[in-house]
């Protein structure tokens, strides 16, 4: 365990990952200090104004806005757009910030429970194997011919905007890589002594799972889970890209950037005109996709037996 | 073998009705009523409360969910899959007439997946850690990582917006003037590349090239940059086998050891995860559709799912989970034969 820390933490590519996902969670914590919310939903992205074209970063609060929040008793410290706005006047700065916790909420909660689900089917299967197996790995193949992307989709659509449906549709075709990962692996440690031996002793089932077989099987998933993280968050941001994630103004990046789709070719004779609105929100997925994905391979090179020593 | 491949021909039916259940449990989530938007294209038939209920009854909406499903599968095999607004002709129709476009794009999207994914692949592992490996593996990381959407407006962006070579859409004006209008330009495969070579006009075969670029370069990145990574950890384990050493042993010289000892063996699983790609590069359809107006499924799935036409989203995951099995069936079983040792299991 020690040494794929170390390994993780001398790796140059990992290193990268790793300082990389310690800003977006210093971000994340600090949420409501580098970005005051102004209502009392803070993931609601506050409007500068109801312009339906995006303005340059450094754009300062329209009158008339400034005017509601001063009418509702709030006193606006900050009303400038430091990153722009995007269409509909909304707050490009306020909704990187605040969609840093949407995608880790997105990225953690949807990887932790359909690794449990894998963890639960994939150990039932391999343990007790059988027609218990077949019929477990039939259902987990029917799951499997969607293409992720599309059943999410239409899942979401039927079930409606809003960021827990979106959760629930990735959960749902999420799981099925776990349970065969763990099933797999839980088959080759099957035949492994100890566990023969436990089983000789008369230990029952549950306890042989959890004891011997899934702490010996849980690597390999770690490392799935790891990259899991960030093709989850992207999934659920290119939903809300479609149409169909998040309710509108919700802090959610792929919002922000579907809000730039209209205005990404600029005016005429202005090419790249609203780059910012693309941008920032473009740069944001990237890097956090990214680290976990740095992290993950490294970790992965580490602790594949077959490279073992050659890093 | 021959088991082996009767054995999923057996299996092939159950997985389907498998894929059809679960869409009907799905579709089951809505209220009859949201149900029957899915058959209805004439607001008249809605005015009453009578109407409406006559309609319920007339699909079978309200029965048991057995019974439901059994009514359900029966319309969906006579392809009577409803009728979506947001095309505004029948589901099967609206399939039948964006699907030629769509396969155009992921056929020409193969090429560079396989080209490139390989042969990247390869050399990045004959130059294991070396400069190049790793400048090879971060472009790889970057494209896994890289969301398909925003790498999609980033090449609208350059090739459109300052460049103004790639266009988005399918045709430019003139030219759909020609092709669908049908006078002097004859659809025989409605891939209207292929057809534009057939009736000898190369205007028009150029101009569907040039709608076709970037939406390629956005669906293939993704997936030669999955293949080559594929590819490099399968080259990597080879090159350690022990038939690799005795080769080299023997005096062996590199180029051979490589290209005729190792990347045979190597490419095995490398093929049949490319099979597996190519077939999933179907869903990638959607988000490169919308991003470039492209008018194929993709793109019309994307403006149903915007507008809650529900028919047609059905329609679309039971098309797409449909083409996905056969096609991995196919997958399976050339590898099944390609790889002696599979068909031992």
């Amino acid at each position: 365990m020690n040494r794929t820390i170390r390994k993780l933490f001398s790796n140059i590519s990992s290193l990268v990952g790793i300082v990389l996902l310690i800003i977006f969670i210093i971000i994340a914590i600090f949420a409501p200090q580098i970005a005051p919310s102004l209502s009392d939903n803070p993931y609601q992205v506050p409007r500068m104004c109801w312009d339906v074209n995006p303005h340059a970063p450094g754009f300062i609060m329209s009158d008339d806005i400034r005017e509601i929040y001063n009418y509702m008793g709030k006193n606006v410290k900050n009303d400038r757009a430091i990153c722009g706005t995007a269409e509909g006047g909304y707050d490009i700065f306020y909704g990187l910030i605040w969609g840093t916790r949407t995608a880790f909420k997105i990225g953690l909660i949807t990887v932790l429970l359909s690794m449990l689900i894998g963890l639960i089917l994939g150990s039932i299967s391999a343990y007790f194997g059988g027609w218990i197996d077949e019929i477990l790995m039939r259902i987990t193949d029917i799951f499997l011919s969607f293409p992720f992307l599309v059943a999410a989709m239409v899942l979401t659509t039927i079930l409606g905007r809003g960021l827990d449906k979106v959760m629930i549709a990735l959960i749902t075709f999420g799981w099925m890589g776990y349970a065969r990962l763990i099933r797999g692996n839980i088959l080759s440690a099957k035949e492994e002594t100890y566990v023969m031996a436990a089983k000789a002793l008369g230990v029952n089932d549950t306890k042989i799972i959890w004891k011997h077989l899934l702490p010996n099987t849980i690597f390999p998933v770690m490392v799935q889970a790891t990259m899991n993280i960030g093709s989850m968050v992207v999934t659920a941001a290119a939903l809300s890209f479609l149409g169909v994630g998040a309710p509108v103004g919700y802090a959610d990046w792929g919002q922000m950037v579907s809000f730039a789709r209209n205005w990404i070719i600029g005016s005429s004779g202005h090419a790249g005109q609203y780059w910012y609105a693309v941008f920032y929100p473009g740069i944001f997925i990237v890097l956090f996709v990214l680290s976990w994905n740095l992290i993950g391979d490294t970790l992965r090179d580490i602790l594949d037996p077959r490279l073992r020593g050659e890093l | 073998m021959l088991s082996y491949i009767i054995r999923r021909l057996l299996l092939l039916p159950l997985i389907l009705l498998g894929v059809t259940f679960l869409i009907f449990c799905v579709f089951s989530l809505l209220s009859p009523t949201e149900r029957l938007s899915t058959y209805v294209h004439d607001p008249a038939d809605l005015r009453s409360p009578q109407s409406v209920q006559r309609l319920i009854n007339k699909y079978h909406l309200n029965d048991p969910f057995p019974l439901g499903y059994i009514n359900w599968l029966g319309r969906m095999v006579h392809l009577d899959l409803g009728w979506s607004r947001a095309a505004n002709q029948p589901v099967w129709e609206a399939i039948c007439q964006r699907f030629p476009d769509t396969l155009e794009l992921v056929l020409y999207s193969i090429i560079p997946v396989i080209l490139i994914g390989i042969w990247l692949g390869v050399i990045s592992a004959v130059h294991h850690n070396d400069m190049l490996d790793q400048i090879i593996r971060v472009t790889a990381i970057i494209g896994w990582s890289l969301p398909s959407f925003i790498f999609g407006l980033f090449v609208l962006f350059i090739f459109y917006g300052i460049l103004g070579w790639f266009p988005p859409g399918r045709l430019s004006i003139w030219a759909q003037d020609i092709v669908y209008a049908g006078v002097n330009f004859k659809s025989y495969t409605h891939l209207i590349t292929i057809d534009a070579l057939l009736n000898g006009n190369i205007p028009i075969l150029w101009d569907a090239l040039r709608h076709l670029i970037a939406p390629i370069i956005t669906l293939s990145y993704i997936y030669w940059a999955g293949l080559l990574r594929i590819t490099r950890s399968s080259m990597l384990g080879t090159l350690r086998k022990d038939y690799v050493r005795t080769a080299r042993a023997k005096g062996v010289d590199e180029h051979t050891v490589i290209h005729l000892h190792a990347k045979r063996n190597a490419l095995i699983p490398v093929m049949t995860i490319a099979g597996m790609m190519i077939i999933s590069m179907l869903g990638g359809v959607v988000i490169t559709e919308t991003v470039f107006t492209y008018p194929g499924v993709g793109f019309w799935m994307a403006s149903a799912a915007q507008q809650l036409d529900y028919g047609s989203a059905i329609s679309f995951a039971l098309l797409f989970a449909t083409i996905m099995v056969l096609g991995n069936l196919v997958v399976d079983v050339s590898y099944a034969l390609i790889d002696p040792r599979v068909r031992l299991e």
